[in-house]
């Protein structure tokens, strides 16, 4: 019995020593393997008489189940302890820069805007109208009741093609107008469009660039007035501006294809140098607007003792400016990356009405 | 439009302030552009007496003068030579601005002499050009006062005037709409008929054939004798000067006063150089020139009206006069034509001759029709008291036109059309003071509009002048009525273009919007540059012709921001293509480019140049964002010229291109002088199949397997233009039950496989839906593969 404490005491002594996993593999075989100290013993067994065998049986049984769970504990103690010390070489430098893979483009501020006007006029009941942006002179001017000789005429400087072998001429469109007579010779009242899109004039200066963009609106039925067209407005430069109210001013002015006609105002402060849109002391243009000329109803096959309506216009890069603060027209155009990236929106901003048409 | 302030209270009596009127005008449509007046920077001078001026001590041509300001004597330096003792000076104090500089004014020390002040000259305070010396008042001007009680200033007035409102285009006309308004009222305007003293030895006549005798309606002349052409009465310099005119002499300033103050352009030609006895408005006959008021000579065309006398024309009947009748200092017989031109010959003739004039901008615009006689009379009025001498019986040739017409109006359309209520009898108020007649008829009015406003026509018109002149400030602002609940506005070419903006975007393409125009050397280069393509009167050279794709100014605009330090570029653009001049010629494109390395430098990645690839992975994902099927287009390699010939492809749907990627042509590139590499894609959104509409959203119902889907590998030697599409559609085809994805993992061209060959390894994904397959099967469907493989494109399984 002696022998057996002496070598449990040995086997337990020699895996605690263990100080790697394979120290202590060669300490399990060394007590536990077929030649081991414990097995050794245990193989004496057979030679014993029933009665010591049992008697011994049980003692050898319990040196071998103490070396086990001992040599079991350390294992776990040294595989943990592995881990660690691997863990610790396995350190890396977490401030270290992403992969480039995930940077993002962005949307032009023209796009976000028109997708914004889109958003409040759907609200509105507006479908969203296209049109050619190579015109003829009927839909750019005739039909808007801009005969060849008018003097309104000269109030656009338009881009002209070359003479066509009927002698006439074909050109840009100088402003969305031309998309109301296309959209009323297709369809009839009741309409409301809004119809986004590139207009050109021959003009280039600090506020003027050769294209820009315009949205049109148009409203025909039988009962709609020109207080409709105010609250309309209002409605709409409220929410796009997304202030608690931007007032809206109605100026007398002149359109040949809307009689009464008004320039569209909106209230802005300029306190301490610093443009704010909303309620204050100032006024800034944004567009013209007016009910629609019979003249021009009349050119689209609609009766205008019936029918009534009213049209707006307003640039969208103006608009654009005004709400995001951008400073100049031209840069609009100039496709500076470092531009683009400062004002334009990230993919994620779609506009909607229910989230806000901002971040 | 200018005037004064005074000017406008020559027409317009009332008390209002210069604040109230600005805000009136542009409130009824006049919009005010500007108003200077000199009296808002003026308030701090005062009047001052020299008392003392003694020489500067250390300056010769200055003099330290001390000055009465009325409550004290004070110290002032001054270099005027006119300087002196005794005369009175209008003094600025420190904290004065000075309006020539704007500079606030101090206390200074002038060469070691303090200088409490300033005397200043009539430049300096911009109130005229002298600068020759300090501004001398008269002699009895009270010492201390201010300088705007004692002066009187008349602010300078800038409107602009809308084309359709030709009666503004005198004073008299603004004042009328302001008195119509409200705001004061208008002052009669008196026409004394002039006696005439002798019959004018020179006739009128109009000589215009049928179909054109509007030309000229009717011609009002006048002879005078003894007159004296000298210079201006101060007022009239004054007023003329104020808008800008340079006086020149009496009788060219009453043509242009008559213009501004009445809107009613007149000439007057000097009589003794008007040949034979008759001056006569015709068109001009072939070859005819004339050498014009300006300077410069015209050749005339058929369709232009003249005056003209025995010798030839003398006029271009309302736009200019000639230079050769004209009167001249020496003058002293004169001939006043008072005339009516057609607004749309005048401006034909302008337009074409190209010159602008105060009188074209008028008769264009519609002159007044019945002020001929009266227009005549009050000028004559002028002459005889301006210049002296005798006046004529008036001549007359033709006769005022027919310019009245009834409209009838129905009051309640004023609230209808306009929007706000407006009671009858104040209808009836504001049409009479805008010089409408006004009368009852049925249940309506029936209104004869004055022959000053041509432009009002119709029953619209005058619910625009009722509203105008109630005020627009009074609309109400009415909701639209609206759907209980909007739907979906957006066509599906619209959303698709959306989808396929933030889909590029989010991709780290950045968008940008280009000119539809660009220069036609780069259009030539993209297929286009056709003449019917180019503009007749471009902005510049550099953009006279319409783009024929939208990459050429997306790859010039990489190579601004690479000139900028911005080398690796990702831009795209969605918008048109112009293929032809006609309206609707024309696709929307969504095009993009990359240049440089297609990703940064970085620590841990390789970076590589931009490929075909790139342009690819972009295109495709713009496909599916638009909705469609990426697999259902073939791929085809004849992409246009502007494409690298071996690195490029072509998407079609049967026989329609529906998309281009590829590395851009370095010849392009060069002539764009951009550098490489840069691939792009042009996907042209209108050739996308529609999408189908479906009855519900409801989506197909999932099939998930309940067994595990195998990978299988295979390698294939090909010939080395054997496409990998023929591959891929071939082992998909070869058990569609089985066979769920199909993908490249390797290719290896090289000594191994041989000259002229390829490997390409592919990995299959089988998923079984209804059991286990066993090796047997699996091998069975390998051998489908590799056959179908082998079939279709004659390679060899690889050993």
């Amino acid at each position: 019995m002696d022998e057996l404490k002496k070598i449990r005491d040995e086997a337990l002594a020699s895996v605690a020593a263990a100080g790697t996993l394979d120290a202590l593999e060669a300490a399990r075989v060394a007590a536990l393997g077929k030649k081991g100290s414990i097995s050794g013993l245990m193989a004496s067994l057979g030679k014993m008489d029933p009665e010591s065998r049992k008697a011994a049986g049980a003692a050898m049984n319990e040196a071998k189940d103490q070396v086990a769970q001992a040599i079991a504990e350390a294992k776990a103690q040294l595989e943990a302890k592995a881990l660690d010390d691997r863990l610790a070489r396995e350190r890396v430098d977490v401030t270290l820069p992403v992969r480039p893979d995930t940077v993002s483009g962005r949307v032009h501020p023209i796009s976000q805007v028109m997708e914004e006007m889109a958003a409040i006029f759907a609200q509105m009941g507006f479908d969203v109208a296209e049109g050619p942006d190579i015109e003829d002179d009927f839909h750019n001017f005739t039909a808007l009741n801009i005969p060849a000789e008018h003097p309104a005429r000269q109030m656009h400087d338009t881009f002209y093609f070359g003479e066509r072998e009927d002698g006439s001429r074909h050109l840009l469109r100088t402003h969305t107008s031309p998309v109301q007579i296309r959209t009323m010779l297709s369809k009839q009242p009741p309409i409301r469009i809004i119809a986004p899109g590139r207009t050109y004039r021959c003009d280039s200066d600090m506020t003027h660039t050769p294209m820009f963009h315009q949205l049109e609106g148009l409203v025909i039925d039988k009962t709609t007035n020109m207080g409709h067209l105010k609250g309309c407005l209002l409605e709409f430069v409220t929410t796009f501006f997304e202030v608690d109210e931007v007032p809206v001013r109605f100026r007398p002015s002149f359109f040949p294809f809307t009689e009464p006609s008004a320039e569209v105002d909106i209230g802005c402060s300029r306190e301490g140098g610093e443009l704010r849109i909303g309620k204050g002391a100032s006024w800034l243009e944004i567009g013209g607007s007016g009910m629609v000329h019979p003249n021009v109803l009349k050119a689209c096959g609609i009766d205008p003792d019936e029918y009534q309506g009213f049209a707006f216009g307003m640039g969208i890069e103006r608009m654009a400016m005004l709400k995001y603060g951008i400073p100049d027209l031209r840069t609009f155009f100039d496709s500076d990356l470092r531009w683009l990236k400062h004002y334009g929106f990230v993919p994620l901003d779609v506009p909607t009405l229910s989230g806000g048409l901002t971040r | 439009m200018k005037f004064t302030l005074s000017w406008l209270k020559a027409h317009l009596e009332t008390e209002a302030s210069l604040a109230e009127i600005d805000a009136r005008l542009t409130m009824l449509g006049l919009e005010v552009e500007e108003i200077v007046d000199p009296a808002k920077d003026l308030g701090g001078f005062t009047i001052a007496q020299i008392v003392e001026a003694e020489q500067h001590p250390n300056a010769d041509r200055l003099r330290v003068c001390k000055v009465d300001t009325g409550s004290g004597i004070i110290q002032v330096v001054c270099g005027a030579p006119n300087a002196r003792a005794g005369i009175k000076v209008i003094l600025a104090q420190p904290g004065c601005f000075i309006p020539v500089t704007g500079d606030k004014l101090k206390k200074g020390n002038v060469r070691g002499v303090e200088s409490q002040g300033m005397m200043c000259s009539w430049r300096e305070l911009k109130l005229g050009e002298d600068h020759d010396g300090i501004a001398e008042l008269e002699a009895d001007s009270q010492v201390g006062a201010k300088l705007v009680e004692v002066m009187s200033f008349d602010p300078l007035i800038e409107i602009s005037i809308t084309p359709n409102r030709a009666d503004c285009l005198g004073v008299r006309g603004v004042a009328r709409d302001l008195a119509a308004s409200g705001l004061g009222t208008l002052k009669p305007l008196v026409v004394s008929p002039v006696k005439g003293s002798h019959a004018s030895p020179i006739s009128v006549s109009l000589d215009f054939p049928e179909d054109s005798q509007s030309a000229c309606s009717m011609f009002v002349g006048r002879h005078f004798k003894g007159v004296k052409n000298g210079e201006s009465p101060a007022w009239l310099k004054d007023r003329l000067t104020a808008i800008g005119l340079r006086p020149i002499s009496a009788l060219v300033d009453i043509t242009n006063y008559f213009t501004f103050d009445l809107g009613r352009p007149l000439h007057v030609f000097d009589a003794g150089k008007v040949k034979g006895g008759t001056i006569t408005a015709r068109l001009a006959q072939p070859g005819e020139t004339l050498l014009a008021l300006n300077g410069k000579e015209y050749a005339l065309s058929p369709e232009m009206t003249v005056i003209a006398d025995a010798a030839g024309p003398e006029g271009l009947g309302g736009v200019m006069g000639g230079e050769h009748s004209g009167c001249t200092e020496d003058t002293t017989e004169v001939f006043l034509e008072v005339a009516l031109f057609d607004p749309i010959r005048t401006a034909t003739t302008g337009r074409k001759l190209e010159i602008l004039s105060d009188a074209r901008f008028r008769f264009e615009r519609g002159v007044d029709p019945a002020f001929l006689v009266d227009g005549a009379e009050l000028a004559s009025a002028m002459i005889l008291e301006l210049c002296g001498g005798e006046a004529s019986d008036l001549v007359i040739a033709g006769a005022e036109p027919d310019w009245r017409q009834s409209i009838a109006l129905r009051p309640e359309r004023v609230e209808a059309l306009g929007g706000v209520a407006v009671e009858t009898q104040r209808q009836v108020e504001i049409l009479t003071g805008l010089g409408c007649t006004v009368s009852e008829h049925g249940d309506g009015l029936l209104v004869v509009p004055p022959s000053w406003r041509g432009d009002i026509t119709a029953e619209h018109d005058l619910v625009e002048e009722v509203i105008r002149v109630n005020g627009y400030d009074l609309l109400p602002a009415t909701p639209l009525p609206r759907p209980t609940m909007s739907k979906p506005v957006l066509t599906p070419g619209q959303r698709r273009a959306a989808w396929v903006r933030r889909q590029l975007a989010s991709r780290g393409l950045v968008e940008t919007v280009t000119w539809s125009f660009l220069p036609s050397a780069q259009a030539k280069l993209f297929g286009g540059g056709a003449a019917e393509m180019h503009l007749a009167n471009p902005i510049s050279a550099d953009l006279d012709c319409m783009r024929p794709s939208v990459l050429p100014n997306l790859i010039a605009a990489a190579g601004r921001n690479a000139d900028r330090g911005f080398k690796d570029v990702c831009l795209f653009e969605i918008g048109a293509q112009f293929d032809g001049p006609e309206p609707g010629q024309q696709r929307a494109v969504a095009a993009g480019i990359r240049s440089g390395r297609a990703l940064p430098r970085h620590w841990n990645e390789q970076t590589r140049p931009v490929d075909v690839f790139d342009a690819k992975a972009d295109l495709l994902a713009a496909i599916i964002a638009a909705g469609a099927n990426a697999d259902s287009f073939q791929t085809v390699t004849d992409a246009p010229g502007w494409y690298h010939p071996g690195r490029s492809g072509v998407l079609k749907l049967g026989n329609k291109p529906v998309a281009y990627f590829g590395e851009l042509h370095p010849a392009v590139l060069n002539a764009l002088d951009v550098k490489g590499p840069m691939v792009a894609f042009e996907l042209f959104l209108e050739a996308l199949p529609p999408q189908k509409a479906k009855a519900t959203k409801a989506k197909p119902l999932v099939k998930l397997s309940a067994f595990q889907p195998l990978e299988r590998d295979f390698a294939f030697v090909l010939d080395a233009q054997v496409s990998a599409d023929a591959v891929l559609r071939a082992a998909k085809n070869a058990d569609k039950a089985l066979v769920t994805d199909v993908s490249v993992f390797d290719l290896y061209e090289g000594p191994n496989v041989g000259e002229g060959k390829k490997s390409l390894a592919i990995s299959v994904t089988l998923q079984p839906f209804d059991k286990t397959l066993t090796d047997e099967e699996i091998e069975a469907v390998g051998k489908k593969i590799v056959e179908a493989v082998v079939k279709a494109t004659g390679g060899v399984l690889r050993g």
